[in-house]
This record gives structure tokens, C-alpha cells and sequence, in this order.
């Protein structure tokens, strides 16, 4: 447990050192979300109607920016394999990695939506819906993105192979956490639809870590 | 059962065994096919609302299956490979998934080929007709990573990861139009009281369905066999560098 603590401060203070990274992610959310009401058009209610739609994508794209960081540093240098070596099981070190992923770059990400929100027009309690969504479905993103991530580790250019593997299976998430907005902006209840997020949550927990770890040791041999 | 897989596992008995399925395997696809394509085509009525576009689905509902059936076999024989190590599993995955993709993309065309006269749109978004365009991008994934390794044992396990993954999507393929209200029809072959549609319709459609299965067998078999004749030809070539 210790040794999962330490390896978990390490890897959020070196994500917090690389500032830059996470401002870069920002900003493409940011300009990303932006173009929608350009090239849509600046009708207050089409933007209240597309808003959940627009930010849950645009979340996902921008998250799917950051995933080729979760692995990529520490297996060029090499200190992946010292992991591997230490006391710690791969499927730990996997989760290490995952949580600081979620914690560095997609919250951030969850934290600026209320205010692209609100520039969307998007409803109040949409705005409370978005939030909540995202906080239980984006996990979701870091730990498939994990595995994506891991087995494209090894290769040159895997940046569009890894959004090939992910986004198929990121389709899910989108669909419940845009259907559980727009539940709550017609003040119909949401809870179903977290319920889904939340379980699809787990359900990707208990897997992707083993099969993130699988993909490592297949990189690393 | 473990003991008879591994006897398969053996290229040379595999193959001795595909080869003597293998003509077998043609004259049935020819047959079935023909045979379920005339009663589908002439012999079955045309239905009283849908008129002749109703024949579609004797090509569009065995291609959705296969799609999912030759997936699952993917999975299966990756998992077996995975596991037990079997050379022949991971060869068998990787010459499924260009069939399978093609079946798959087979079921998308002619339903949205079907969908603009019943529906009035090519393309609706449905739980099901989504789940099946995933399945098609999971397909072409599984295909990327074989080509993005030059190790090919390395692709192998790396696609084998995938193909398990991703064969999460197969069950809600399968139940999507139960969980969902979508504009998709039930399952109306396989039910739990039996087939719900009348005798000169299911019987062309089974038999389309098995001729589709033999059309995989062969063509399966032609590609598996292609797999393990190039790999022993790399052999050939490495040891032949080596001397």
C-alpha cells in the first residue's frame, strides 16, 4: 500500500510539474467546444439543444489527447521496467497510473465544463447533470484509454491506431452520459442513466486494469 | 475436450483436416447458397406491407449473423490462444476478422438499403444499427493492430486483448433491440417460443444461413491455410539466411 501511494505521489507531481500539458489539453477543449456555435450558428436554442452533446465529445477528444502520456515517458526512459521489476504487480502500477490520469487531466477537464456550459446555453440543471455525469462516467475514459495506451505503447506512431482501439468503445459512455443531460433539461429522472454510467464505471475497473497490464508486459518483453 | 484441442493445435493435422473438408466445404456453399438464394428470391411470397423489398432479408439477417457468430469465434480462439498458447488459435483470430468485417459491413449496407424504403432513411441511429457500426470499427481495430506489429507473436497477444474487450459489445448487439425501444425489429428467429415468422420465409432464411456459414468455412480455410504456409515459408527463408 505504500509503495501504491508513493508511486501515486510521483506520478501526480510529475503530471503537476509538466504544467504546460494540461494547460495545452485545456485550451483544446476550450477551442474545440468553441468552434461548435461557429460553424453551427449562434441560435441560442439550437446551442441549448446540441450543448450536452458538443461538450461530451469534446471532453472525450480532449482526454483521448492526453492518454498516450499515461505510459509513454517512464517506458522510454526505462522506468517502467524498474517498476515492473519492484514489489508492486503490474496491475497496481496500472491503476497508479490510471488514478493520476483521471486526477491530472480529465478533472480539470470536468472543472471548466459548468463555465463552456453556460456558454452553450445549456439548462441549469443540465449544467448540475453534466457534471455529475462526467464525474461518474469519466473514469471510464481513463481506464480504456489505459489499455489503448498500453498496447500502443511499443509502437512509433501510435497515436492514431490508439484512437482507433478507444473511441469505438468509448461510444457507451457518450450515449448514457448525453441521455442523462438531457433526462435532467427535460426534468425527467437521470438517476437510471448515472446508474448505467456508475456501473459501467466499475465494470471497467475490475477489467481494464488486468488487461492494461497484460498489454504492458507484452511491450516491455 | 482440453486433450482433443490440443491435437488441433498442430499446424500439419489442422491443415490435413481443413484440406479434406475443404471441396466438401465449396459444393455445399454452392449448393445452400443457390438453393437459398432461388426460394428466397422466387419461391417465397412478397410481404403483404413490405412488398418485394422484404427479400433483402434473406441477404441482410444471415450476414448479421455471421458477423456476430464469426466475432465470437474470435474471441473464443483468441482467448485459447492466449491461454494455451495454441498456434492455430491465433492464426484462425486473424483470418476470421477480414471475413467477419465483410459480413459485417454486408449486414450495414443492405439494411440501410432496406431502411430507406421502410423507414425512409438510409440511417437511423438506433441501439442496434450503432452497436453494429461499433462491431464494424472494432473489426477494422483488431485488423490495424496485426498490422501495426512487427513481431508477430507480440500483434497477436496485443490483438487478442483487443478481440476480448471488445466481444463485450457482442451481448448487446444481441439485446440491444430488448433493452432499447428501437425502430429495429425483435429477434423473431430465435425466441424463446420459437420462430415467430411463417414456414416459406424461415425456411429460405436457414438455409441462407448455413450456406453463409459454409461460404465462411471456405473461405476461412483458404485463409488459415495461407497463414501457415507464409509462416513456414518465413522459416524457410530465415533458415536458409542463417546457413
Amino acid at each position: 500500500m505504500r509503495s501504491f501511494l508513493a508511486l501515486l505521489k510521483r506520478d501526480m507531481l510529475l503530471a503537476y510539474r509538466q504544467g504546460s500539458a494540461l494547460t495545452m489539453t485545456l485550451s483544446f477543449f476550450v477551442i474545440a467546444v468553441t468552434l461548435f456555435p461557429l460553424g453551427v450558428g449562434p441560435e441560442l436554442n439550437v446551442l441549448a439543444r446540441i450543448g450536452p452533446g458538443v461538450l461530451w465529445v469534446g471532453a472525450l477528444l480532449a482526454c483521448l489527447l492526453t492518454l498516450d502520456r499515461i505510459f509513454q515517458a517512464d517506458f522510454e526512459d526505462g522506468t517502467l521496467e524498474q517498476l515492473m521489476l519492484g514489489p508492486l504487480s503490474i496491475e497496481f502500477i496500472v491503476l497508479t497510473k490510471i488514478i493520476a490520469h483521471w486526477v491530472m487531466s480529465v478533472l480539470p477537464l470536468i472543472a471548466i465544463t459548468p463555465i463552456l456550459a453556460i456558454s452553450l446555453n445549456v439548462h441549469a440543471d443540465g449544467i448540475w447533470a453534466m457534471i455529475f455525469s462526467l464525474l461518474i462516467g469519466s473514469p471510464v475514459l481513463s481506464l480504456i484509454g489505459a489499455v489503448g495506451a498500453a498496447l500502443t505503447v511499443a509502437m512509433r506512431r501510435g497515436g492514431v491506431l490508439l484512437s482507433l482501439l478507444v473511441l469505438p468503445l468509448y461510444i457507451p459512455v457518450l450515449i448514457f452520459g448525453v441521455a442523462s443531460v438531457e433526462a435532467a433539461v427535460a426534468l425527467m429522472p437521470m438517476a437510471p442513466h448515472l446508474m448505467l454510467l456508475g456501473g459501467l464505471s466499475l465494470g471497467a475497473l475490475v477489467v481494464c486494469p488486468f488487461a492494461a497490464a497484460a498489454a504492458l508486459r507484452l511491450a516491455v518483453e | 475436450m482440453a486433450i482433443d484441442l490440443h491435437k488441433y493445435a498442430n499446424p500439419t493435422r489442422f491443415l490435413r483436416i481443413a484440406n479434406a473438408i475443404f471441396p466438401w466445404s465449396i459444393v455445399t456453399t454452392v449448393v445452400l447458397l443457390a438453393t437459398g438464394l432461388y426460394l428466397g428470391l422466387f419461391v417465397s411470397p412478397a410481404d403483404y406491407q413490405q412488398g418485394e423489398t422484404v427479400r433483402i432479408m434473406f441477404v441482410h439477417v444471415p450476414a448479421a449473423w455471421m458477423a456476430m457468430s464469426v466475432y465470437s469465434m474470435m474471441a473464443v480462439s483468441s482467448a485459447a490462444g492466449l491461454i494455451w498458447k495454441h498456434p492455430v488459435a491465433d492464426l484462425s483470430a486473424k483470418a476470421a476478422a477480414p471475413i467477419g468485417a465483410c459480413f459485417t459491413f454486408l449486414a450495414l449496407v443492405t439494411g440501410s438499403l432496406w431502411g430507406q424504403p421502410m423507414w425512409g432513411a438510409y440511417w437511423v441511429w438506433d441501439a442496434r444499427l450503432t452497436s453494429m457500426l461499433i462491431l464494424l470499427f472494432l473489426y477494422l481495430g483488431y485488423m490495424a493492430v496485426w498490422g501495426s506489429f512487427e513481431d508477430q507473436s507480440k500483434a497477436a497477444k496485443a490483438a487478442a486483448i483487443l478481440v476480448l474487450i471488445g466481444a463485450i459489445n457482442i451481448p448487446i448487439i444481441k439485446f440491444s433491440v430488448d433493452w432499447w425501444n428501437t425502430l429495429h425489429q425483435p429477434a423473431s428467429v430465435a425466441t424463446m417460443d420459437g420462430p415467430k415468422i411463417h414456414s416459406s420465409i424461415l425456411t429460405p432464411l436457414l438455409i441462407m444461413g448455413l450456406g453463409y456459414t459454409s461460404l465462411f468455412v471456405t473461405i476461412f480455410i483458404i485463409r488459415v491455410r495461407t497463414e501457415i504456409l507464409g509462416r513456414r515459408l518465413r522459416m524457410l527463408r530465415v533458415n536458409q539466411l542463417q546457413e
